[in-house]
């Protein structure tokens, strides 16, 4: 009998249920979708080592996995508690029937079972298509072969997912039964809808907030997009968010006040139709929600910015790999090691064996040849040394600048030699990697650098005084500022300073820190180079490799191949978790905006029977609604973007990407569809839903 | 005189064949140009249903209504809301003013829904705002006024369209006595000044007593017509007291 009056009762209330069974289906289906990667077909196609960076991520999804159904379970609670609300009376009327607590109770415990189970299984319906197509999304990521198409679902997700939503169900129906233990038959029969006081506030003090509130926010945009190079450390970022944070509150406290005030001024738009009627319930509305206002706004802004410039990564990453990566490998190793060294954490002295610091005073090429590698794989070779002379450190490199220097970058150890090389050996070097050729007077040397932080701090020390005493003779900086160059591949600006010095500087033996062996592999398709790449540094199995374990020599590289391989991993790592949470947030605040106007639909019934009672048409009230409706979801909205413009301006300077707006583009247009398609989606049930609230007869 | 309303024989039938309540059963009256006409019953007499039709948020089953020369049963849709917007105005027992906007606000509102010129509004809420004597209140909201007030605003709203026929259902039913006493002459002034015609729907005799022509309605059929006259009010309060007595205890019911 109980449960009949269960099915009745949903099957009646069916729309009342739309955005609480939208918003479960949703988060099931993200649930399943982003815990289902790892079966998924295009991930059993790419490489072994993009196998172990997917493992990574796998984890680290399955970590947030814990986050996020804390999230969908707090939103699940917070949805239920509005339907609970809504049918206080249709309660009430159970218990004068005489039916107890623990009845109703059940009643809703079944519609709660029945709810969950159904939004499961349309969930992870929805989640298996779904996941198809974020195959072939990972596929494009990392070049996986996905000629072939197979369905794939995955057993341990679907069971995962279920798990995880019964345990919110569960805390579901804890909360609903202590909620209805709470009742008393009084209230819940006298449960009419109330009329919230009207607050006002005043106008020229919400004016002022107003405007205090725009410059806060425009200087907080300032500190992060113009001012950016003056943020240095992590604490000086809190104080533009801290800004964004408090700017955002202040503008919605004051927002509707002022744009109220503005358009009470305007007349032929204030007494128009019903917009006196439609401001006037926004300014309440807004009024009586600033808080979630603003927490909603600053979700979307995290949902927007990390949605586009995760997409965006990517490709920024590519081209900047390119640029850093122009030949096949870099290997290199220790030279001239000395007998012994202390290890200066471990306090541990350190032998070499004869063997090993005879290695370490010959080239790369001498190591590869003596134990068994075979030359004829590599080609346009270049070998150079790089020196470090003692008393040529950083802090003398800085001259007067240090004292400044230390001051503001106490991180950095001052002592560290510089790495010296030769300019006939860098042009070498450049000549291959096809990058700009220097060159010097006797007198003179140049510095390389193209790390962000460390150029401006060793322009500041050029510019002030660049003489260096070295072997008794004075060298000065043939430039004021540092050049660009490298000699080590990396994925981005990563060379922290090299020194290039006239051919005829007089070097001592021992002063060589490094050999340094570029090349390209000798094989034209990329089967050919990844099989030389395996022989290479491939681990364990070579005879390269077990020739030179055997000897205690090392010997570091640095390959294209790894270089891309991780660089992949990494943006492909950001853009799956961004696009995770980006999504829960967006549909954990589309669904508390759509429930906050569904309560103020209900409560607000009264306001729209008397614009019907003094002539309104439908269609007229309809309009007013929907408009009412539509700014209350564009306003946060409207903010955040323009929030985000600035954050994602803000996360591509910070991440050194040169990201043109050609490139960004796409990534924008995902981002919107993907917010348009979800928000646009809870405002039209949300609008559905409202529109039937005010049909009904009192 | 002209007349304003017109109801020729109208019916209004609920439930089906088997199980048939006649609301209205026939009845038919005139209501003048600058008329002040009150239409008195118990609960369940049919009042509240005659005033629904008239005011054409309920349809008759059968019967013609004619506000000033216009059949109102023909009327559809869009049209409808359009009459009822620009030819009739509504003051309600429990005022029916939106709380979030202001005096001010609730009366222009009524004009902005006809799309009436914003510049002429102001002018037009201050005119009937001094002629109601709520001048000092425009700017306060709802819940800043008195019951009296409230229902001074809600009448400047109903009148301010310059409507056919102002429709009162109760009006003095949430007030006290005095503010009661107070209302009633401003319908007073309404109707005798500004010759606006007044159909209003009441149980209470003393507020009846400022009509000058009460119909009477029991169990949908019209039960008696009294008019004032050369009656002075108290005089005309007595007789509504008389015909109140007659319709209360029925004698068949005694017998």
């Amino acid at each position: 009998m109980l449960f009949k009056l269960s099915i009745r009762n949903m099957k009646k209330s069916f729309k009342d249920y739309a955005i609480y069974f939208l918003t479960l289906v949703l988060g099931v289906a993200i649930f399943y979708m982003f815990n289902s990667l790892d079966s998924q077909q295009a991930m059993l196609e790419v490489s072994q080592s993009t196998r172990s960076m997917i493992q990574l991520m796998i984890q680290l999804i399955g970590m947030i996995s814990v986050f996020i159904a804390i999230v969908l379970g707090f939103l699940i609670v917070y949805a239920n508690n509005f339907l609970i609300n809504r049918r206080k009376r249709e309660f009430g009327i159970y218990m004068t029937l005489g039916m107890g607590r623990r009845q109703i109770s059940t009643i809703i415990l079944f519609e709660t079972i029945l709810v969950g189970i159904l939004s499961l299984v349309v969930g992870i319906f929805i989640g298996v298509f779904a996941s198809q197509f974020m195959s072939i999304l990972v596929a494009k990521l990392f070049e996986a072969d996905m000629s072939e198409f197979t369905f794939v679902f995955s057993k341990d997700a679907c069971i995962k997912t279920c798990i995880y939503f019964a345990v919110m169900y569960l805390a579901v129906i804890i909360f609903n039964t202590l909620t209805i233990s709470r009742y008393k038959l009084i209230n819940l029969l006298t449960a009419v809808r109330k009329n919230e006081k009207v607050r006002m506030k005043n106008p020229i003090l919400s004016i002022l907030v107003f405007i205090a509130s725009s410059v806060l926010l425009g200087y907080a945009y300032y500190l992060v997009t113009g001012g950016v190079y003056e943020l240095q450390t992590g604490d000086e970022l809190l104080k533009p968010i801290l800004m964004g944070i408090v700017g955002t509150i202040g503008i919605f406290w004051s927002l509707s006040g002022f744009i109220l005030r503005i358009i009470q001024t305007r007349k032929n738009i204030y007494l128009k139709g019903t917009n006196m009627f439609v401001l006037r319930q926004l300014n309440n509305k807004i009024n009586t929600n600033i808080a979630s206002m603003s927490i909603i706004c600053l979700m979307l802004f995290m949902t927007i910015s990390a949605l586009s410039s995760s997409l965006s990564i990517q490709s920024a990453l590519d081209s900047q790999l390119e640029e850093f990566t122009p030949v096949d490998v870099n290997l290199y190793k220790s030279a001239y090691l000395p007998e012994n060294y202390v290890n200066s954490y471990t306090k541990q002295t350190v032998y070499y064996t004869e063997e090993q610091r005879e290695d370490s005073r010959k080239p790369v090429s001498y190591t590869l040849e003596t134990n068994g590698y075979d030359m004829n794989t590599l080609k346009d070779i270049v070998e150079i040394p790089i020196y470090a002379i003692p008393e040529w450190t950083l802090k003398y490199s800085l001259g007067d600048y240090y004292e400044t220097a230390k001051i503001q970058f106490s991180m950095l150890t001052y002592d560290t030699p510089e790495s010296v090389i030769k300019i006939s050996d860098y042009n070498k070097i450049a000549s291959l990697y096809g990058i700009e050729q220097y060159s010097l007077n006797e007198d003179e040397y140049i510095v390389l650098c193209d790390f962000e932080q460390m150029v401006d701090i060793r322009n500041e020390a050029l510019k002030e005084n660049s003489n260096i005493q070295i072997n008794g003779k004075t060298y000065h900086s043939k430039y004021n500022e540092c050049k660009d160059g490298f000699v080590f591949m990396s994925t981005s600006e990563m060379n922290a300073g090299i020194i290039l010095v006239p051919d005829n500087f007089e070097f001592k033996d021992e002063w060589t820190e490094q050999y340094l062996l570029v090349a390209n592999y000798n094989a034209e398709t990329e089967e050919g180079k990844q099989e030389i790449e395996n022989t290479l540094i491939g681990s364990g199995d070579t005879e390269l490799f077990e020739n030179l374990q055997e000897k205690g020599i090392t010997l570091d590289g640095t390959s294209k191949i790894s270089l891309e391989e991780a660089s992949k991993g990494l943006s492909t790592i950001i853009i799956f978790i961004a696009i995770y949470l980006g999504i829960v947030f967006l549909i954990a605040s589309s669904a508390i905006l759509a429930l906050k106007q569904l309560t103020e639909s209900s409560d607000n019934k009264q306001r729209y029977t008397i614009l019907r009672k003094i002539g309104c048409d439908e269609k007229m009230i309809n309009k007013a609604l929907f408009r009412q409706i539509f700014i209350f979801f564009m306003m946060p909205l409207a903010l955040a973007i323009i929030h985000s413009i600035f954050g994602i301006k803000f996360i591509l300077s910070m991440l050194a990407a040169l990201a043109t707006p050609e490139e960004l583009l796409p990534s924008i247009i995902v981002t919107a569809i993907i917010i348009g398609a979800i928000y646009g989606v809870y405002f039209l049930a949300t609008y559905l839903g409202s529109r039937n609230i005010i049909k009904e007869e009192e | 005189m002209s007349n304003v309303l017109e109801v020729r024989n109208i019916e209004k039938y609920y439930g089906n064949k088997s199980n048939l309540t006649k609301a209205i059963d026939g009845i038919s009256f005139n209501v003048g140009e600058g008329e002040f006409v009150g239409i008195m019953g118990a609960s369940g007499s049919g009042k509240t249903t005659l005033l629904n039709c008239i005011s054409t948020i309920d349809r008759v089953t059968a019967g013609k209504i004619i506000i000033n020369n216009q059949d109102i049963t023909k009327l559809k849709g869009n049209n409808l809301n359009k009459f009822r917007r620009e030819e009739l105005g509504f003051i309600f027992q429990d005022f029916n003013l939106l709380d979030t906007l202001t005096a001010y606000e609730n009366i222009a509102l009524a004009l902005t829904i006809q799309k009436v010129n914003p510049h002429e509004i102001d002018k037009k809420v201050k005119e009937v705002a001094e002629k109601l004597d709520i001048s000092g209140i425009l700017n306060k909201y709802p819940y800043q006024i008195s019951g009296g007030q409230k229902q001074r605003v809600a009448s400047a709203r109903a009148i301010i369209t310059n409507p056919k026929m102002v429709l009162a259902d109760e009006p003095t039913g949430a007030l006290d006595s005095k503010s009661a006493r107070q209302l009633l002459e401003t319908f007073e002034h309404l109707n005798k000044k500004l010759r606006a015609t007044i159909l209003m729907v009441t149980h209470d005799a003393f507020t009846a007593s400022y009509a000058e022509r009460i119909i009477f309605i029991k169990d949908g059929k019209i039960f008696n017509e009294l008019i004032k006259g050369e009656d002075t009010r108290k005089q005309f309060f007595e007789k509504i007291i008389e015909v109140q007595t007659l319709l209360g205890g029925d004698l068949n019911d005694v017998i």
